[in-house]
């Protein structure tokens, strides 16, 4: 019998990289069920074409870099990239839109920063913002739930929307969010009979409620799993209810909307859940996390409000991306054994 | 500090000083008016002229320029030339005048025209003064028509549209469509992030050409066999 001496540390973890990524993948899952319920099958072309350039990409780089090519593409984080990014396109965009906003999200946003893990914005909303800006009304034409327009596009003509004509004017629909910004006329609760978009639905539009509900559902699990925590996501969509509740205005013409539209429309839950809880281009600690949440939740709401666009976390998550240093800086956790936290921009006089 | 021989000069504007990839100066005007050739141009045209001219009056005064108000004094005369530029272009350019706006005016603050006039034109002779602002001025407009035209190509997909601008109507018809007539526009490339992009990405580009030359030459060092010293402390070259 051989005794083995092993030293500490005893402790394993099976938590790697790729395994916490195919965790996050598995939990888009019901979302984007519900998407392909409502809206057809452009997600899942999306998400394809997104795959397909974002890994095309990554090898490229890692090439051009000299760095071990199929290590990296088995992390699957260009890949989860790739998801969320497909999943935020609006589905049969041209097929060009999928390319280039994930080769940029990428080459320009992960790797020309130094790759997994120094990127200081979420890759897959530098994507998606870039495609914003550039061309905004490929970008704002979303398509209806089915119901609204006699049937998503089926496979033929989905194919030769995204390839060919790029025409999907007929299947558009403005989306809930976007009904009750450009409304200024009637009470919220006229509006909502009037439109078949609010009406079919229950709380925030049909389609849209049953889609977020689906990403909240695969983010409860991955909160189970303990991929995430629950800080920044409750921070979030606490201060998203606070501010839809403050300027609810008891449902008047210049209402901006209902907690629950708010809550359940849009990309909300995708991005309390799957966007915010980067831990890349987040901030770090627990109390850090609580503040960048509720600051997207704000900036959320404000854009959503008195903004352009239809909807607004991309923007915010990554004007957040911007000042996660700054709040890591001010939320340093005490450090076992020392009394007060050390701000990283004291000098050393100040001991 | 003797004055450098004008091939030594004309190698620092165009490439290993160049003003917009390795000192970053100017980098006002150059991101904000490169979003078309022409502009590129008409914008590089006035630097170029501004700065030969500022370095010869600051070359031709440097021996009676107190210490204490140089800077001032330099600055004095890089804005009548500015204001000179400015009535040529207004005069004979009228329409891409109007495009620049501004920008023209602002050369007055470009810091590539004054680190000129303070670190080359007043401690030189007049003559290489006026090479090293000509072809400072030169690499300066190199990168501004490289940026011009790169974005150009991205945002519009076209190449020297609007030339008439800066040339008369001869050029009316000079726009090559490169990437065809259907071309959405790349919308990011014309707006102030694509500037900084682009810029960036030359300025790598510059830095891996550098770093390739440098390689290179490195390889081209001959062994001399036989001559082994046992310890060394640096490279053996």
């Amino acid at each position: 019998m051989s005794l083995m001496r092993m030293s500490s540390p005893h402790a394993r973890s099976g938590d790697r990289t790729a395994g916490v990524m195919l965790q996050v993948a598995a939990a888009t899952i019901p979302g984007v069920l519900a998407l392909v319920l409502y809206f057809g099958i452009g997600v899942l072309i999306n998400i394809a074409l997104c795959t397909v350039t974002a890994l095309a990409c990554e090898a490229a780089i890692m090439k051009l870099r000299n760095r071990p090519v199929a290590f990296y593409l088995k992390d699957y984080t260009a890949f989860v990239t790739a998801l969320l990014l497909g999943i935020a396109l609006p589905p049969y965009c041209a097929w060009w839109l999928p390319v280039v906003g994930s080769a940029v999200a990428i080459v320009l946003s992960k790797q020309l920063y130094g790759g997994m893990g120094y990127n200081p914005f979420n890759p897959a909303m530098v994507g998606y913002v870039v495609l914003l800006i550039s061309f905004p009304l490929a970008m704002t034409r979303w398509v209806a739930p089915g119901e609204l327009i006699q049937g998503t596009p089926g496979l033929g003509e989905a194919f030769s929307l995204v390839f060919g004509n790029y025409n999907v004017d007929g299947f558009t629909r403005a989306t809930p969010l976007e009904i009750v910004r450009l409304n200024d006329s009637i009470l919220l609760e006229q509006l909502y009979q009037m439109e078949p978009m609010l009406n079919l639905g229950t709380v925030a539009g049909l389609g849209w409620e049953t889609v977020n509900l689906g990403f909240l559902l695969g983010g409860l699990f991955l909160l189970y799993r303990g991929v995430i925590t629950w800080h920044a996501p409750v921070a979030m969509l606490a201060t998203l209810t606070l501010l839809s509740l403050l300027f609810y205005d008891s449902g008047s013409s210049l209402s901006e909307g209902s907690p629950a539209l708010h809550l359940f429309s849009g990309a909300t839950m995708l991005g309390a859940f799957f966007i915010i809880t980067d831990p890349v281009s987040g901030a770090t600690s627990n109390k850090g996390r609580l503040v960048f949440g509720a600051g997207v939740g704000l900036i959320t709401f404000i854009i959503r409000a008195w903004g352009s666009y239809p909807d607004a976390v991309a923007f915010a998550v990554l004007l957040m991306n911007f000042a996660a240093p700054t709040i890591d800086n001010y939320t340093l956790p005490r450090t076992y054994g020392h009394k007060a936290p050390r701000k990283a921009t004291e000098g050393e006089e100040e001991q | 500090m003797a004055t450098p021989g004008y091939s030594e000069i004309s190698r620092n504007g165009l490439w290993n000083n160049n003003p917009a990839l390795v000192q970053l100066l100017g980098l006002c005007p150059l991101l904000a008016v490169t979003g078309t050739v022409v502009n590129a141009i008409g914008l590089g045209l006035a630097t170029i002229g501004v700065l030969t001219c500022s370095n010869l009056a600051v070359s031709i005064v440097r021996r009676q320029m107190p210490e204490t108000v140089r800077l001032p004094v330099s600055v004095m005369i890089i804005a009548t030339f500015v204001t000179c530029a400015e009535l040529l272009m207004k005069a004979f350019t009228y329409e891409l005048y109007l495009v620049l706006g501004i920008f023209i005016p602002l050369i007055v603050t470009n810091c590539a025209i004054l680190g000129r006039a303070d670190a080359f034109a007043s401690k030189n002779p007049v003559l290489p003064s006026v090479v090293d602002g000509f072809m400072m001025g030169l690499g300066f407009m190199a990168v501004l028509i490289a940026i011009g035209a790169i974005r150009e190509i991205l945002g519009q997909g076209t190449l020297f549209a609007d030339m008439d601008l800066l040339l008369g109507p001869v050029a009316r018809d000079w726009a090559i469509p490169v990437l065809g007539s259907d071309y959405p526009g790349f919308l990011v490339a014309v707006l102030p992030p694509g500037a900084f992009l682009v810029a960036g990405l030359l300025i790598a580009a510059k830095n891996a050409i550098d770093a390739g030359i440098e390689r290179r030459r490195s390889q081209q060092v001959r062994i001399v066999p036989g001559a082994k010293r046992v310890r060394v402390t640096g490279k053996i070259s």
